[in-house]
């Protein structure tokens, strides 16, 4: 699907592929690229995989592979956890005992 | 065209720093090991009176002290009798980007202002980000924020990825990168590229921003209690709080009031290895960063830093992730704040430390910071368990960073575990012999030799001793 010249979207970069990794690195990390994504407007249309110019924020132009129109923030609140529901009535229960000592 | 591969950019990288700091670092150097700290400080920093009118500018700052009467109560009911401190609380949230931080950000981007920068540039994946792209709109300039977010999956750790947001709702523009020290490359290279400020939290400017922190604390205290507190627990990470509180501490008039640093154990995860990264539920406040800057501070993105914690500090504790995310819990159930959980690591070790402490004692927990979508015990935990990390009530002594988070089955379990402060200094002593210059003469000068001892609050005497043990005799 072609992606609109002015649309809001995330292109990545290689920075640098494993074989180039700083020294100090360890292994694992070694093993993969270090990759950079950014936002911007597109200054073409494009479709996803091609290589494209985007404006930033801030209006610096980089260039880098399209990967999505619009990304959605995807984080939330998680489910609550079991585990700490009860940590209330406990506190409750030990300030209603007053000194335990 | 310039060499921008990594080893060119690296080699440029002193020359890049004096053009985006404004500072030439090279005038504080006292030969050798030794540098100028109080020099830098005065020099290149402000004035406590100063901060204080450039950060009401920026409506920083100038935040509630809480006392924390419900916590205190839940303290004393697992103490001996007599004991219990109370426990107070610096509600930082209540500043515009929500944390502490914009008390660095605020001076650093005065500064950048002041000296004709059109931008500034952090490299953070903590509150700081959020904290430089809101003062830097108030000051209209642009902002840069460089994260390290993701693991080669291209999973992004949820706390990390709200303050993602919160940059790019400030309108920053928000470079998001894979796990890897390299990104000191790659800030170098945006640094070069737009002549923008380094917003360094490392500068002088980063630390005088906290002192006035630390001076509220004092005046807070004074107004209400008519007494100094007698201890302040500082979550440490890079070292920055910890020094900007006590510096603050002392200029206000409270050099006794004892300075705790508490940090969360991350011991066994290695914070550059792609593996470990989704494994910690912490991406701050832990001793991944605590403890080797405490014991090596010039391994920062400045030529000298001016966070210096061994200078400051008088004890170090850690505490674990479940014990935070308990605290946490306690702070929303008992108090009605729902805050952190990453800033509540302090908290967490006052509210075993104050068991310790006389009933009639006073320790303040110098921040708190804004909670949401992503930075929750529930967001946190929900992406730890799916990460395959054992959640369950428990022994927090049975704690195996990356493998398990046990929430403490009693409150009583939750207890400060010390660093112990002369392995702290012996290890910065090694580092710093380590790192002297190549040429140096064997024997340290003079200048040396006091530099050192005031590095690691030590008087003169002391050090022959602490060196030998640095040296392995």
């Amino acid at each position: 699907m072609r992606i609109a010249k002015g649309s809001w979207v995330q292109v990545e970069q290689v920075v640098m592929k494993p074989g180039e990794r700083a020294p100090q690195v360890p292994e694992d990390t070694k093993a993969v690229p270090l990759m950079l994504w950014v936002k911007g407007t597109l200054l073409e249309e494009a479709s996803v995989g091609d290589t494209v110019e985007v404006e930033t924020a801030i209006g610096r132009r980089m260039t880098g592979k399209l990967v999505a129109e619009n990304p959605p923030y995807i984080h939330g609140f998680g489910r609550p956890i079991p585990e700490l529901l009860g940590v209330g009535a406990e506190l409750r229960a030990l300030l209603e005992r007053g000194d335990r000592k | 065209m310039k060499d921008i591969s990594y080893a060119a950019v690296m080699a440029r990288r002193n020359e890049i720093m004096k053009q985006a700091l404004g500072l030439d670092y090279g005038e504080f150097e006292l030969g050798g090991l030794a540098f100028g700290y109080e020099r830098m400080m005065e020099r290149a920093g402000y004035s406590l009176e100063q901060v204080t009118s450039i950060q009401k500018q920026t409506n920083v700052g100038d935040t509630p002290l809480i006392e924390l009467k419900n916590l205190t109560a839940a303290a004393r009911a697992l103490s001996e009798p007599g004991k219990g401190a109370r426990i107070f609380i610096k509600d930082e949230a209540a500043n515009p980007s929500g944390s502490f931080k914009d008390r660095r950000a605020a001076v650093s981007c005065f500064f950048a202002e002041h000296h004709g920068y059109k931008g500034v540039v952090a490299a953070t994946s903590g509150n700081y980000g959020a904290a430089v792209a809101s003062q830097a709109n108030m000051r209209n300039l642009k902002s840069i924020i460089v994260q390290e977010l993701f693991d080669s999956r291209g999973i992004g750790q949820p706390e990390i990825l709200e303050k993602g947001r919160k940059c790019e709702a400030y309108g920053a523009e928000v470079l998001q990168l894979t796990v890897g020290p390299e990104l000191f490359y790659t800030f170098l290279r945006v640094l070069e590229d737009t002549g923008f400020f380094n917003a360094s939290l490392y500068t002088p400017f980063g630390i005088a921003g906290i002192e006035t922190l630390g001076a509220e604390i004092v005046a807070q205290v004074q107004a209400r209690e008519d007494r100094n507190p007698d201890a302040v627990i500082i979550t440490n990470a890079g070292g920055g709080n910890l020094t900007g509180t006590a510096r603050g501490l002392i200029k206000a008039g409270a050099p006794e009031t004892k300075v705790i640093a508490a940090s969360v154990d991350l011991s066994g995860l290695h914070m550059a290895s792609d593996r470990d990264f989704n494994r910690k539920s912490f991406t701050t406040g832990h001793t991944g960063f605590g403890v080797p800057f405490t014991t090596w501070p010039d391994r920062a993105d400045v030529p000298r830093n001016a966070a210096r914690p061994l200078r400051y500090m008088d004890r170090y504790v850690t505490i674990t992730q479940g014990e935070v995310f308990y605290i946490t819990e306690a702070l929303a159930a008992l108090e009605g704040l729902e805050r952190g959980p990453a800033g509540n690591t302090s908290l967490t070790a006052a509210f075993a430390i104050a068991r310790e402490m006389e009933a009639d004692q006073i320790v303040v927990v110098q921040e708190t910071e804004y909670t949401g979508a992503g930075k929750h015990v529930t967001a946190q935990l929900t992406f730890a368990r799916e990460n395959g990390i054992e959640i369950r009530r428990g022994n927090p002594d049975d704690q195996v960073p990356g493998k398990n988070i046990i929430i403490p089955s009693d409150p009583s379990m939750i207890r400060p575990r010390d660093l112990p402060m002369t392995d702290l200094k012996v290890s910065y002593l090694k580092n710093a012999m380590k790192n002297r210059p190549a040429g140096s003469p064997e024997a340290l000068t003079e200048t040396e030799f006091a530099f050192l001892a005031e590095e690691i609050k030590e008087a003169p005497e002391a050090l022959p001793t602490l060196l030998a043990r640095a040296r392995g005799c």
